[in-house]
């Protein structure tokens, strides 16, 4: 039976249809219809933004934190160029997103009219496919490949561009059910690959799995697999800043995350050691420092679905393409019924080995009495939290990578972050999209006060919609992460790295309704904390910490896993000795 | 873990490995990129190469189903076996892509280019004009009293051998559809 409605109709029943209940969005000219039929229904709750960007990153949270795919709309022109950052953001980190965009009519496109832009050319690269939808016969069978291409394989950000008359014109409904896609990603790996990856672990004195964003992606089952293939193994695990939580972070097994400002173990461990399995990260330029000298001595084996990555920095010796899960599932059940082996004496000196590492105490850190320590708010933000319903966002730079070492994560989906892009802004947005899918959740933006006044307009949302985002701001008056390259590799020259006019935040907090908590002494530091926690409602809490402080480990760019630079180092550093 | 000694001006003072980390053996391959004849879809696949820094040497396109909207992309490119081998997978992750084929890698197969050219004299140089057009099988597809216009079909370098000839010959203009190429047997 087929049904006839009016393209706008269209898209409110496809999203009916594809099980979505919350969606961000910018109401302007070329998407009125769609709001119209939005307003005229009450299943889909549509969030208001205050600028398309948060739009696209409140979906970003809400994605991450569910599994499920975000929904976005915006309006023709600028509605979809400020999208562009944020879509390119998805697409780094493979986030499910789908975004509509209105367009002007068909007859009037190509022709400069008002709030015209080439939506589709200027996404098509920032997006993992996308859409000008031209006719309304074709507009609900797009939406649901849509959904598909979005969610399958490598999921990533599409768009769908509809012109306002096919939003006006009548239709055809296409079911959900009767969708043929031909994009069919293979999700199961080759025997033969993990026959070899399963030899190579038996034999292994010194593995690590090293793993990313791709076990998050695969779905809960895959962290399951992954937590008991590492239990059963007895190897050691690091993760990417995108994997933080598929192995919990009180495992025994656990090494830290890696990378750039990784722990000293988790990186050590790579650069030594003799069998590498790769299990859904990409060998960032974060991760591998120097690729010449990364991890010589080891055997790698990588699983990704993505072909593509395979290969592109490191060359890897067992390439596995496929789904994590299945492949986990798989590699498991072959390695037990080879009978469960390892290499128990190799392994016992590999652990003695770590545990050495382990007490170079990588992320010891000289308090003081008087200033509040980033890394002693975020020890504090973690001992109080810890054993809550919490999910964490951030925004980009310092506080990232402290919140990442010092924030334990227990689960998947609890840790939202813009890895890939490296986006400032994206962390209070996304914590509105992670408080909206997990209404009764504690969600605490970590942020640093230039970041988060990228998208402070969204304190509106916040206060709008009820939203209690605790907004977790360690303001050192500095663009920390660019100040700490500026005194380590640019002599001390801090060109534009500071904040000057920093607005008072608790003011900020009052006059848009919220409630602003400031704290400078690590005294009263734990009140205020638990004063955050407990209050009902959006909180900006300003925390002032030390302006100077450097986050450590740090692999300076182009050099090795095993020459990092830790903070004992950091003064000779520093003091420009280093810098003939 | 003493102080890292970096002399200024190395690739530590940059936010990012300057080191290329490619070797440097350059290899040409041929692919023929089968994909769903929808607006955009060359638009990706060029976007990819611009995107990314690949090398595009040649490149052809046309509708090869009309009934099962299918179009046939022949890309010329050349880089060394890494590039390649990403250049073949990042063509493989495209939507709208349906199958990618290695020629130059897959077995044998034939390349063909045409060419029209230009040529413009007289007298003697007009006749040798036509004579080399013959050795080449070159046919002569408009001609006043001062001009011919041949058409060529070969491989690229058949065409570069013929138009380098006619240079002193009076050349005037040039026009190459770029490659086409199929593998050789059965399958």
């Amino acid at each position: 039976m087929s049904r006839q409605m009016t393209g706008a109709k269209m898209v409110v029943q496809a999203l009916k249809d594809q099980g979505v209940d919350t969606i961000f969005g910018y109401p302007g000219g070329a998407v009125l219809p769609i709001y119209d039929e939005i307003f005229q229904q009450n299943e889909i709750q549509h969030i208001l933004v205050r600028h398309e960007q948060a739009a696209i990153h409140a979906a970003e949270g809400y994605a991450r934190s569910t599994g499920k795919p975000g929904v976005a709309l915006v309006t023709s022109g600028p509605g979809a160029t400020n999208a562009v950052t944020g879509l390119t953001d998805a697409l780094m980190d493979s986030i499910p997103l789908i975004v509509f965009s209105g367009q002007v009519p068909t007859f009037m496109i190509g022709s400069d009219a008002f709030q015209e832009a080439d939506t589709v050319g200027i996404t098509r690269p920032c997006t993992k496919h996308n859409w000008l939808v031209k006719d309304t016969e074709t507009l609900s069978t797009t939406i649901h490949e849509a959904f598909h291409v979005a969610t399958s394989g490598r999921p990533g950000p599409v768009l769908i561009d509809i012109p306002k008359d096919v939003q006006f014109a009548t239709g055809n409904y296409t079911e959900k059910t009767k969708l043929k896609s031909k994009y069919q990603p293979q999700v199961k790996g080759s025997i033969e690959g993990i026959n070899d990856l399963v030899k190579l672990m038996e034999k292994a004195k010194r593995p690590v799995f090293y793993t990313g964003g791709g076990v998050i992606n695969s779905g809960p089952a895959a962290s399951q697999l992954l937590r008991e293939l590492v239990e059963a193994t007895g190897f050691p695990i690091t993760s990417t800043l995108m994997g933080l939580g598929a192995y919990p972070a009180s495992g025994k097994a656990w090494l830290g995350m890696l990378g750039m400002h990784g722990l000293y173990e988790a990186n050590m461990a790579m650069h030594d050691c003799d069998l590498m399995i790769n299990i859904g990260a990409r060998f960032d330029d974060r991760i591998t420092g120097r690729v010449d000298a990364f991890s010589p001595k080891s055997k790698k084996a990588h699983i990704d679905i993505d072909a593509s990555s395979i290969n592109k920095i490191i060359h890897v010796d067992i390439p596995i393409v496929g789904d994590v899960a299945h492949v986990l599932e798989d590699l498991l059940k072959v390695w037990k019924s080879r009978g469960r082996v390892t290499e128990k004496e190799g392994l016992d000196k590999w652990w003695k080995q770590i545990n050495e590492w382990r007490a170079v105490r990588c992320l010891a850190y000289k308090n003081s009495e008087t200033t509040i320590k980033p890394q002693y708010a975020l020890e504090r933000l973690e001992a109080l939290t810890k054993g809550m319903d919490r999910y964490i966002t951030t925004e980009v730079g310092q506080h990232q990578m402290w919140a990442a070492q010092f924030l334990g994560f227990e689960d998947p989906n609890r840790w939202m972050t813009s890895g890939g892009l490296g986006t400032m802004g994206y962390g209070f947005p996304a914590s509105i999209g992670v408080q909206l899918a997990h209404p009764d959740a504690l969600v605490v933006n970590v942020a640093g006060e230039a970041s988060w006044l990228m998208n402070m307009q969204e304190m509106g949302t916040a206060i709008q919609y009820k939203l209690p985002v605790k907004q977790f701001i360690l303001n050192n008056e500095r663009l920390g992460m660019v100040r700490q390259w500026q005194q380590l590799l640019h002599g001390e020259r801090y060109s534009s790295s500071w904040s000057e006019a920093l607005p008072d935040f608790v003011k900020l907090a009052e006059a848009f309704g919220a409630k602003g908590i400031l704290c400078s002494d690590p005294k009263d530091l734990d009140d205020a904390i638990m004063e955050m926690i407990n209050y009902d409602g959006p909180v900006i809490f300003d925390c002032l910490v030390e302006k100077h402080e450097n986050c450590f480990p740090m692999i300076p760019s182009g050099k090795p896993h095993n020459e990092m630079l830790l903070a004992a180092d950091a003064d000779a550093f520093a003091s420009g000795a280093a810098l003939v | 873990m003493s102080a890292l000694r970096i002399k200024k001006g190395s690739s530590s003072h940059s936010a990012y490995d300057l080191r290329s980390n490619f070797g440097d053996e350059i290899e040409r391959h041929t692919l023929a990129v089968t994909v769903v004849n929808e607006p955009g879809v060359l638009a990706r696949v060029i976007g990819l190469f611009s995107g990314r820094g690949y090398n595009i040497e040649s490149l052809t396109v046309a509708e090869i189903d009309h009934e099962g909207h299918r179009s046939r992309i022949t890309i010329v490119t050349s880089g060394t076996p890494q590039v390649i081998a990403q250049i073949k997978a990042q063509l493989g992750r495209i939507v709208p892509v349906l199958e990618v084929h290695d020629l130059t890698a897959e077995g044998p197969s034939v390349e063909r280019e045409l060419g029209l050219l230009k040529v413009a004299g007289a007298g003697e140089k007009r006749v040798e004009a036509l004579r080399l057009a013959d050795i080449f099988r070159a046919n002569v597809v408009d001609s006043t009293l001062e001009s011919f216009v041949f058409e060529i079909t070969g491989t690229p370098e058949k065409i570069d051998a013929f138009a380098d000839l006619m240079r002193p010959l009076g050349l005037v203009e040039i026009a190459r559809t770029g490659v086409a190429a199929l593998a050789r047997g059965a399958k």
